[in-house]
């Protein structure tokens, strides 16, 4: 019999995992890294020691729930870490498993593919010693390292306050923290905020710890640029007074996350224009079905929600799934979870208000600032296609190459889209969505294929 | 309303140099095009600019190309990243090296300057081909392009031209009115006009039907993909004979290597398929050992029409005057395409294309009942 099939063991693909255990079925649980818990709950290498509080925080509790929640399925679910899946084809994933390429065929899907930064260059942005606010926050997870000795933390989102923290308490020199959002913009969003009101004050704690323990916290002060001869050794940053300059020897920045959509592009997932992410994303019910039968979206790749939110929906999405084949589910339970994932909707688009995009980002761009750093496409390269009457993402990438190389746009997509946008004088909503193309990450000539 | 003397169906690389030749002669011209130009198999094609492997009857029309591909920047104001690499054709037995052999004999004449490689002479030359090959047969002009490029490129140069170009501007009616052609869009526009050119591509045998001369033409999907950019090792592009993967490397270092089928997710857009992409992962370091290790990092395919002869349908429309036929180049279209616009053009300027044509007519078709 095909199995169902979880792609990713981040909160959202363990719950989901968990709920289907529960009633009775053996699903495969596909997972990209070592060990499961996602990249929020990265695990550390099994003969790393360092207790949960020390990685987690405040988040300890739930960090070591679902960690201890897939340890228990051992033996109740076929768990593969360590598995790619780099394309989806007529009810088959294409796997890679240390070097070998597998296929699946699957009765059901449950997409969790989590996010990564989304990320605005600025110019420097490719010096050694230049970090996504998520890749400083792994360093320090999984391998107990920080990304330099003074480091600055720039960009807007949750996270900006949270990996600042982190590395202050894990004992790293934090020069300052730029936030690209203005206190005004955080003031409005407290009502739809105080909808989550521990989320809140956690967010509040970092950001008066950091200011406690002497660190500079500045607010409308958006990152202008890094400089340095080899790596990083300065940053300009700009507010409201003039721009202002920090020696250090290392930058993290992004502005919030962007959902990591191209497993269910390649599954015919329909996808629409959300203005609250400011992406493409595929379309779903309250419970995570998508727009083919079978395939079930949850967690930050259908759109970022958070953790929380992603344990929720991977076990909304699960029961869905049950449902859809006909098992008995606690309807009771099924509407409990939506009006939590309601909530938290709410409380997101308070954050989206505090955190606000920084809409003049594409049109300060200098023209030979690098957008696209595999492809080395500045965005005077992508300005000059749009000039020659292309406005097309796709076409624009046909044209210049943006977002063809190594990452296929994973990270130059959502900067690329800006310029796009600005340059063409169309909405950001209006010159179409990057198509994903497979393989969804690299896959190696000379592998072996499973008979 | 608007009154040209021609209007062209498809803005591909053949229906866009027949925009710019036809524009260059001082005729008006509107492409139209239903979703942007170039942007299917003329710009999705794995690239090669080859005659090497041609049927003999191609040749003289191939040749033509050539010569216009060594005007490239002139003509539409890009290089295109074309370049004379040579192609290079391996074979990996004694009975194909001798396949390579009869066709450097019967293709003499036609400007192609085979040269027969042995697998010293091989081995010597290019040391990147594998051991599997036993030899080989160069031809030094061909080359290779970039695609993604050329093909918009000619569409753009033909509108610098002062032809008329209508993107994303489906054909949604066509019928003859006894003196002309008149054309709808889905777009709300009418064009009226004495010439009418079929150049619409894997989607030409529909309006080749409505003049009652429908043709057997199926869809392909040639499986493509790139890899990474890797030190510049191919100094050829590289085609199989009897098929099989075919490669080239690009002068960023990226390797475009196709071979297999895909499959189609609707009438317009298509994917490489699982298989096909398996397969060149597999099988493609046995002919190019340094790839080995080297990662893909973008697969794609393309909808390109085939006939049952895998020749391509040109000229005359033997139902309707004023009508004239330009698809079904089987995945080979992009080298020839410019020199098909130019062949049109002559029949529309002068009455007669200087090229022969006549091993490509749709009467050939005529007998053949079509499913």
């Amino acid at each position: 019999m095909k199995p169902i099939t979880i792609i990713g063991a981040g909160p959202a693909g363990i719950r989901a995992a968990q709920t289907l255990v529960a009633h009775g079925l053996y699903p495969v649980l596909l997972d990209e890294a070592a060990r499961g818990g996602g990249q929020i709950y990265r695990r550390q290498p099994a003969n790393f020691k360092r207790p949960p509080d020390k990685l987690y925080g405040f988040e300890a509790h739930k960090a070591n729930a679902i960690h201890q929640a897939l340890d228990q399925l051992r033996g109740q679910l076929d768990y593969r870490p360590d598995t790619l899946v780099w394309n989806a084809e007529a009810g088959l994933l294409d796997t890679l498993h240390a070097g070998r390429a597998d296929r699946l065929e699957y009765a059901g899907v449950i997409v969790a593919t989590g996010a990564t930064d989304r990320v605005l260059p600025v110019p420097g942005w490719t010096l050694p010693g230049v970090y996504s606010l998520g890749a400083a926050q792994i360093a320090l997870k999984f391998q107990g390292c920080a990304i330099g000795e003074r480091v600055v933390f720039a960009g807007s989102g949750p996270l900006l306050y949270l990996v600042a923290y982190q590395y202050a308490r894990a004992g790293a020199n934090v020069i300052a923290v730029l936030d690209s959002s203005p206190f005004s913009a955080q003031v409005r969003a407290l009502p739809d905020l105080l909808v989550q009101p521990t989320t809140l004050a956690k967010g509040l704690y970092y950001r008066a710890w950091l200011t406690t323990h002497g660190i500079a916290v500045h607010q409308g002060a958006s990152l202008a640029r890094v400089e340095g001869e080899r790596r990083v050794q300065s940053l300009a940053w700009r507010n409201a007074s003039g721009e202002h300059t920090l020696d250090c020897d290392a930058v993290a920045f992004a502005h919030g996350l962007r959902s990591e959509t191209q497993l269910a592009d390649l599954l015919g997932c329909e996808f629409a224009w959300n203005i609250l992410n400011r992406a493409w994303l595929p379309q779903r019910d309250r419970a995570g079905r998508s727009s083919v039968p079978g395939i079930y979206l949850a967690g930050d790749g259908a759109g970022i929600m958070g953790a929380d939110a992603a344990e929720l929906a991977g076990e909304r999405a699960a029961l869905a799934l049950l449902e859809d084949l006909g098992y008995a589910t606690d309807p009771q339970r099924c509407t409990q979870l939506e009006q939590a994932l309601e909530r938290i909707g709410r409380f997101r688009e308070g954050l989206e208000r505090a955190f606000a995009f920084p809409e003049h980002w594409a049109a300060d761009a200098a023209d030979q600032l690098m957008i696209c750093r595999c492809e080395e496409v500045s965005a005077g390269d992508i300005r000059r296609v749009v000039n020659e009457g292309h406005w097309e993402i796709n076409r624009v990438k046909a044209h210049c190459r943006v977002g063809m190389g190594r990452c296929q746009g994973r990270m130059c997509g959502a900067a690329a889209a800006e310029i796009i946008a600005c340059e063409s004088g169309r909405a950001i909503a209006s010159i179409g969505r990057l198509r994903a193309q497979a393989p969804i990450k690299p896959v190696p000539f000379g592998l072996e294929v499973e008979p | 309303m608007i009154e040209v003397d021609a209007v062209i169906i498809g803005g591909g690389i053949v229906g866009a140099s027949a925009a710019l030749f036809l524009s260059q002669a001082g005729r008006r011209v509107a492409l139209l095009e239903r979703d942007f130009c170039g942007s299917h198999s003329s710009g999705v094609n794995y690239g090669g600019v080859r005659r090497q492997g041609r049927p003999l009857s191609q040749l003289p029309l191939s040749q033509r190309a050539h010569e216009i591909w060594h005007q490239l920047p002139q003509l539409i104001g890009i290089d295109g990243e074309y370049q004379r690499s040579g192609h290079l054709k391996l074979a990996r037995s004694a009975a194909d090296l001798q396949a390579l052999h009869d066709y450097a004999a019967a293709s003499q004449g036609f400007g192609l300057d085979l040269q027969l490689l042995d697998r010293t002479a091989l081995r010597a030359r290019f040391p990147w081909v594998g051991t599997v090959a036993v030899g080989a047969s160069l031809c030094p002009e061909d080359g290779h392009a970039n695609p993604r490029l050329v093909s918009p490129a000619f569409a753009q140069a033909a509108r610098r031209q002062g032809a008329q170009v209508h993107e994303q501007c489906a054909v949604s009616h066509v019928e003859h009115e006894g003196q002309r052609f008149v054309v709808r869009t889905a777009t709300d526009l009418t064009f009226h006009a004495p010439w009418l050119l079929n150049c619409a591509g894997a989607w030409a045998s529909q309006f080749a039907a409505q003049f009652g001369e429908a043709v057997p033409m199926h869809t392909g999907h040639p499986a493509m993909l790139v890899t990474e950019p890797l030190p510049l090792v191919m100094d050829a592009s590289t085609g199989v004979e009897g098929g099989g993967i075919y490669a080239r490397q690009v002068s960023r270092g990226n390797c475009v290597l196709g071979g297999g089928q895909g499959f189609a997710l609707d009438a317009a857009r298509a994917r490489p398929g699982q298989n096909a992409v398996l397969d060149i992962l597999r099988q493609a370091v046995e002919l190019y050992p340094f790839l080995q290790g080297a990662q893909a990092i973008r697969t794609w395919s393309g909808t390109e029409g085939y006939l049952p002869d895998r020749q391509p349908v040109i000229g005359h429309s033997s139902t309707q005057p004023g009508l004239l036929h330009a698809f079904g180049f089987a995945g080979a279209g992009f080298q020839i395409g410019p020199a098909v616009g130019q062949a049109l053009t002559e029949i529309i300027c002068s009455g007669a294309s200087s090229t022969p044509l006549d091993a490509f007519s749709i009467t050939r078709f005529h007998s053949i009942p079509v499913a």
